[in-house]
């Protein structure tokens, strides 16, 4: 059917900041949604919340707003574009909700907006438990014996009927917020309680464990004629039981016979038209591994983080075709993209195996609860394509940055064995690793399938890596076995260990022997059509697809999968730099392995290399295409870290130098830059044992800030305030050693300031300046910023432009620069630079309307500024006030502390913007998931040095008509000033403590500041962690709990008596 | 690490290098592909592949290993099976052996890895071609034979059954002729019902309607249609029983009302293709194998109507007679191995039987 002419205008809802379970894929999806409609002529309007995405770009829909996504800002829109129609299905589940919200507020049919796409009907039938059930219990589709309950009464008798274990799913949650499995009473009490908090309509799902069945998922489409297709199905190397976003996943499936795939396929196919899905949608099935027995385990109507990875794992792009079905389009009458000769109702082969490894936050949160279940912890994952299941998997694990190579521990020599057996049935995130390790050890493959119910067909693939080291080991030098080995994946560095040479060597070695990686293409049809999609990966094979062109060519390293400190920023300045390079006339080709991402669509680049982003990897590609030069810049420290390896083998880098970019990480080398520029920074040491620390520390004065220089984005960071706490540092959190030194500075309690620019090496264009509402302490992707500032003097903003100009030129920048200042006492000092795309390129550029990733890239190619048409120094501010407010994800992350120091814990962002400052500032914590009241109850707990500064605040709010709640330490300040506030026992005072109305939801705000220490066994930590379970705002600084005040205060008529 | 060699040579001189698995003899076919990524045993045991050999796009096979339902035949039908990897060591509850034992058993040799895209490509642009696995180390005159040799004719009399036999059920009674019919037709027939009688495929007109059936289905079989002039003949003079021609059982009733067949370039081998249903279209994703094709250009003039065609090349895929109950489909409704989309097929056949039925009553 052709598309509807009877509609215009559409509006697209995206998904908002980045959180545990819903990540970048929203970014790839939303940007073809709207790229697609665009392509039929529709008028595209996008609201999204989320700055750092490429689909809230001016190019990607016609009108962008960036505003919070709540039901009354959306009305606006709604009520000031007039759009016919509104397409909900391809901004993930907040998209989703807030479509079905504005259908229930009656916003929709008062302001005649269509719903496009899946009916509300569908997606309420596919997505209220209690209907799917229902409506599979007619179609005699199983499903797990469950019950829907909105009490804990009803949880027991669910209990007393089937019996432990049970699985809670609280409905309406994204990534299975506050779900887990029940084995006992009191898993009963806990999970089920949270559950029901974290509904939004206090619904959950119990549901009979069926844990150890095989966990099968289909990617599906449908469109309004009933044509259904199969675009990919994936099999989850963990069993049922582990959340499907925190489970490695092949595709397609490896260990179903016809008869079983068949047999699900008819019922993906039979649910999705039972429920009139019109677009894309994922469906969840239990595969018994005994028998034929299934059970459907739930269907998401929409676009999803499995469909973005069935997209790139199949070639097949589901987001656009699903936009298409959405305005009338069917699946016979549109081309298959990627073939560009077939058309899009067919199902996709694949002629390679892919995997799919999630990337989890631990790394950065070593207290975390990292036993694995049904609540999705993951923040990002990578993807590996391979021809063999073995290279798929170990191009994936080497494709993760954890320091994994291959499958095991780096430092596995090191454990027990017993530690081992234990780490692989607790199902821990580095369970894979483990399972390498054990086998190893000689742990029978039977054995650890009896602890995992890992399908034996992995198994024995996990197993036979481990025989390819023990043959490479007994054939030392032996060009046969080299190449066997990396048929199966094995890295050079890998294959080295075992042979006692070094990766280089190795190199050569495969190179004077003809052993290069040959690339094959991703054309959705396993090659029985001739295709031109520029989609390929590597393998070792007979041969070449990839033709290389006779082009200049610029490669762009991408920022690999999302994790916390390397969000989609870096992704969106990836896919800016790509476009400015064939803007300039060059062949433009990205190596990438994240499938959640815009870059590594087929259709951004010239060419797109999906591989692991290793020197290798990237080296292979380099050696075959030939490229004028590598960019590392907008890459995140994934491409950054590659980048001295590549230079020292003969890749020029372009833009800002390596010496360069070691100048301003280097301390020393930056010490002497900064004396000879004249640029201050707070007086630091080094030290290479404790005493020297405690010296040094003495000599510069407390509070120091300490970290140790050889971990980078600010681990292991802390602010220390006395000797006692420098020698806790010194001793548990870090090695110092004269290789490893400690990095001692003084620590500053001023404003933060945050400068981004450009420069061509000789011209500095600086778009803007932030303001951090958080003091200097607090890590930058944290805090609140603000721009233009609002405090800071003329001559201070001179200062700055001043300093950023002489840093950018004596870094000899070209490209981008970000630049942290903190200014204390009126003066202004450097803390830290970093010459390459920051976190905030994509909030600034979108303020400013300077495209500061084009523009650097630009520059790297050797246009001068002064060309570019845009002022050199810094820009003029724009009008109204723009926020960047930080997004957490604590509430899927047990025993996270999440208080804020240096340390980043944000997993995204959103902005705010409007004309005055409080507005602004309103709808960045607005958009940023905070309830701003104008009355409530506030409870606060503060450290001693903090009373001072919380009492003025408690005597705002409470002039607000906050009531204040506080324990006797903090009470006592209160009652100094007359303030009238309510008495609360401490943690430690048993029972009736405060955490009683943190949990019946007495409280709505809460403000807790840290004592000092780490110990997470500390009230404090009770008390926030308690907040974040309860869905409580939790602020752990006072900087953000003053601006939250003023907020309020905005809000609130002034009540004075007479 | 294998260590053994074996070599595919093909017609037009590449040589491949791989590993050997299955029997430990040479073999010699047209070489083919297929694009399914299940469905393997269906595949090696389909009878439309007499004298192919069967190169797998799908990388990793025989993970599933063999079990003792989903043969389509007795037999390994497939004259030698290319591989990237042969699965050493399936994983399925209902498995019974492995690939390459289950190979070995049935004397059919096959080569594993080796690049089986690049094969495709090569097939894909250069048409079929002859081919042959050998462990020989000189391929010279392997390849002058290969480019010599000429195919033979006789499949279809190979294939088929040699003697009738019942596959009894209560309904209509379905007189199957054998060209070389996958088991799943049988088991779908049954299925519905049919009380189904599977004559050698040499069986005459008379013969057959001697047996009274409400109703023929012709079955697929491997080859070239045309060099069955007699079976062509013996389908014309059965029009007006209801008829249900699949695969080569299409093309012998193209043939009989007098369409002409082509030897597709590199034909259609696997499940994932899309064929559109002229009456209310609808895409129906079909698996098939079909090497020769109905040239819709010679239909004119026929009594013959195009109810299906093949949605991204245009092959005609579906077929009705406009005065007789009869109808034929390229792809395999049947499934085993593929999509059970046009499962609606059989029902209509079922339909036509009870209408004639009706009729008669």
């Amino acid at each position: 059917m052709p598309k509807r002419e009877d509609i215009k205008t559409i509006l697209v809802i995206g998904s908002g900041p980045i959180i545990i379970g819903q990540a970048a894929e929203f970014d790839y999806a939303g940007t073809q949604a709207c790229l697609a409609l665009k392509e039929e002529g529709y008028r595209v309007i996008l609201v999204n919340s989320n700055p750092a995405t490429i689909m809230t770009d001016k190019e990607i829909a016609d009108v962008v707003y960036i505003e919070p996504l709540t039901p009354d800002f959306i009305a606006r829109i709604i009520r000031k574009e007039h759009p016919d129609a509104l397409l909900p299905t391809l901004g993930g589940q907040v998209g989703l909700n807030m479509a079905v919200e504005l259908d229930r507020l009656g916003i929709l049919e008062e302001n005649g907006v269509e719903l496009l796409g899946t009916k509300l009907d569908s997606i309420k039938q596919a997505e209220d438990r209690d209907l799917f059930r229902q409506l599979m219990n007619q179609m005699e589709v199983p499903v797990p014996d469950s019950d829907i309950i909105t009490t804990m009464e009803e949880a027991h008798t669910f209990k007393d009927r089937v019996g432990y274990p049970f699985i809670v799913r609280p409905a309406f949650t994204m990534g299975g917020t506050g779900g887990g499995i029940c084995y006992n009473d009191a898993d009963l009490a806990e999970i089920v309680a949270n559950g029901l908090k974290y509904s939004p309509v206090s619904q959950c799902l119990v549901e009979k464990s069926i844990a150890g069945f095989k966990e099968i998922e289909y990617e599906v489409m449908r469109d309004s004629n009933d044509n259904a297709i199969v675009v990919c199905n994936m099999e989850n190397i963990d069993p049922v039981g582990i959340h499907t976003g925190d489970s490695i996943v092949v595709a397609p499936t490896q260990t179903l016979t016809d008869k079983e795939h068949q047999m699900l396929r008819d019922v993906s196919l039979g649910v999705i038209r039972e429920l009139g899905i019109e677009g894309g949608c994922n469906v969840q099935l239990a595969l018994d591994p005994d028998s034929f027995d299934y059970y459907i385990i739930e269907v998401n109507p929409r676009v999803s983080r499995s469909s973005a990875l069935a997209s790139k794992a199949t070639g097949y792009p589901i987001a656009k075709l699903a936009a298409k079905i959405a305005i009338g389009m069917t699946l016979d009458e549109m081309i298959n993209p990627i073939t560009g000769t077939s058309y899009a109702a067919f199902e996709p082969a694949l002629d390679y195996v892919v995997s799919k490894i999630p990337r989890f936050p631990f790394d950065k949160f070593e207290k975390g609860e990292r036993k694995l279940g049904t609540q999705m912890k993951a923040t990002g994952e990578v993807m590996a394509i391979g021809r063999t299941y073995e290279e798929s998997l170990l191009k994936a694990i080497r494709s993760l940055e954890y320091g994994v190579h291959h499958l095991g521990l780096p430092n596995g020599d090191d454990f027990e064995l017993d530690y081992i057996n234990e780490m692989i049935q607790k199902q821990s995130d580095e369970r894979l690793f483990y399972i390498g390790e054990a086998l190893r050890r000689g742990v029978s493959k039977e054995t650890i399938h009896e602890w995992t119910k890992i399908d034996m067909f992995f198994l024995k693939k996990f197993e036979h890596i481990i025989e390819i080291e023990h043959e490479l080991k007994e054939n030392q030098g032996s060009m046969d076995h080299l190449k066997w080995a990396k048929t199966y994946g094995f890295s050079d560095r890998v294959i080295g260990h075992r042979w006692g040479m070094d990766e280089k060597e190795i190199f050569q070695l495969r190179k004077s022997n003809g052993i290069m990686p040959v690339y094959k293409m991703v054309d959705t049809c396993a090659a029985e059509f001739e295709s031109e999609t520029p989609y390929f990966y590597g393998t070792y094979e007979f041969e070449n697809e990839s033709i290389v062109s006779d082009r200049e060519k610029i490669v762009v390293l991408g920022s690999g999968p999302i994790r916390i400190g390397q969000g989609v920023e870096f992704d969106y300045a990836t896919v800016h730099a790509v476009w400015a390079i064939q803007e300039a006339g060059y062949e433009a080709i990205i190596i990438n392995n994240n499938p959640e991402t815009v870059s590594t669509d087929f259709s951004i680049s010239d060419k797109l290399y999906f591989e692991p982003l290793t020197h290798e990897d990237v080296m292979n590609v380099i050696d075959l295409e030939q490229p004028k030069g590598v960019v590392v810049q907008f890459g995140g420290q994934t491409a950054i870290n590659l980048a001295d390896r590549l230079e020292r083998d003969g890749v020029r880098i372009l833009g800002t130098s390596l010496d360069d970019l070691d100048r301003a990480e280097d301390r020393k080398r930056f010490e002497a830059l900064l004396r000879k520029i004249d640029v201050p920074q707070p007086l630091g040491k080094t030290a290479t044992n404790e005493q020297e620390a405690l010296d040094n520390a003495e000599h510069i004065g407390y509070p120091v800030l300490v970290r140790p220089s050889y971990v980078l984005g600010g681990r292991a960071m802390e602010i220390v305030y006395n000797e006692d706490e420098l020698k806790n540092y010194m001793r548990d959190a870090v090695k110092a050693s004269p290789e490893h030194p400690v990095l001692i500075d003084r620590y500053l309690t001023g404003k933060e300031i945050e400068v981004d620019a450009i420069s061509d090496g000789k011209n500095v264009i600086i778009p803007g300046i932030m303001e951090h509402i958080e003091r200097a302490g607090v890590h930058s992707g944290d805090s609140i910023a603000v721009y233009p500032p609002v405090t800071l003097t003329n001559n201070e903003i001179n200062t700055l432009k001043e300093y950023t100009q002489k840093l950018a030129l004596g870094l000899k920048t070209v490209g981008l620069i970000n630049i942290q200042f903190v200014l204390s006492d009126g003066e202004v000092f450097v803390l830290e630079v970093n010459p390459r795309a920051s976190r905030t390129v994509p909030f600034m550029s979108k303020i400013t309307e300077i495209p500061m990733a084009n523009l650097a890239m630009k520059a790297i190619l050797g246009t001068d500024l002064k060309e570019t048409g845009y002022p050199l120094g810094l820009a003029p501010f724009k009008q109204g006030y723009h926020v960047k407010a930080p997004v957490f994800s604590f509430s899927k992350l047990k025993n996270v502390d999440i208080t804020l120091g240096p340390e980043m814990k944000s997993t995204g962002e959103v902005m705010g913007k409007d004309l005055s400052l409080n507005k602004a500032l309103y709808k960045g914590l607005v958009a940023s998931g905070l309830e701003v009241k104008d009355h409530g109850t506030v409870l606060m707990t503060v450290a001693d040095k903090d009373k001072e500064e919380a009492v003025e605040l408690a005597h705002r709010l409470s002039q607000c008509g906050y009531r204040i709640m506080a324990t006797a330490g903090t009470g006592e300040a209160l009652a100094e000033r007359q303030i009238p506030y309510i008495t609360v026992n401490k943690v430690s005072e048993g029972q009736d403590s405060l955490l009683k109305w943190i949990q019946n939801g007495s409280v709505q705000i809460v403000i807790n500041t840290m004592t000092k220490g780490k110990q997470v066994e500390r009230d404090g930590f009770r008390i926030r962690r308690e907040s974040v379970e309860n869905g409580i705002p939790c602020l752990t600084s006072l900087d953000t709990a003053r601006t939250l005040v003023e907020v309020i205060e905005s809000m609130t008529f002034n009540m004075e008596k007479m | 690490m294998l260590k053994e060699k074996r070599y595919l040579v093909l017609e037009d001189g590449t040589v491949y290098e791989g590993y050997p698995f299955g029997a430990n003899r040479a073999s010699e076919g047209e070489l083919v592909f297929n694009t399914s990524m299940t469905g393997v045993q269906e595949v090696i045991t389909d009878l439309s592949y007499t004298d192919q050999i069967v190169t797998f796009t799908y990388p990793l096979i025989g993970n599933t290993g063999m079990n003792i339902e989903d043969s389509e035949s007795f037999s390994a039908q497939a004259r030698g099976v290319v591989v990237r990897e042969a699965c050493t060591d399936p994983s399925n509850f209902r498995t019974t052996e492995t690939l390459d034992a289950f190979l070995k058993r049935h004397d059919i040799p096959g080569i594993s890895g080796i690049d089986t895209r690049s094969i495709t490509r090569k097939l894909r642009s250069g048409g079929v071609m002859k081919a042959v696995i050998t462990d020989e180390t000189y391929h010279e005159d392997l390849i002058e034979l290969l480019q010599n040799s000429t195919f033979r004719t006789d499949q279809v009399k190979r294939a088929s059954t040699k003697t009738p036999y019942i596959s009894t059920g209560p309904g209509p009674r379905v007189v199957l002729i054998d060209y070389g019919k996958k088991e799943n037709i049988v088991r779908q027939l049954n299925s519905y019902g049919c009380d189904v009688t599977v004559v050698p495929h040499d069986t005459t007109a008379e013969e057959i309607r001697q047996m009274r059936p409400d109703g023929v289905m012709l079955s697929n079989g491997p080859g070239d249609p045309a060099n069955i002039p007699d079976q062509i003949k013996t389908v014309r003079e059965l029009l007006g029983i209801p008829m249900f021609g699949i695969c080569m059982g299409h093309q012998l009733f193209g043939l009989a009302c007098g369409a002409r067949t082509y030897k597709m370039k590199f034909g259609h081998r696997g499940s994932n293709h899309p064929v559109k249903n002229l009456s209310n279209g609808k895409i129906e994703i079909t698996s098939q194998n079909h090497g020769f094709s109905i040239d819709p250009d010679t239909l004119e003039g026929t009594s013959l109507e195009v109810t299906h065609l093949a949605l991204n090349d245009g092959t005609v895929e579906g077929l009705r007679h406009t005065e007789y109950p009869a109808f034929s489909v390229q792809y395999h409704p049947e499934a085993g191995a593929g999509p059970h989309d046009p499962g609606y097929l059989f029902n209509e056949f079922i339909e036509l039987m009870n209408q004639k039925e009706a009729n008669h009553a």
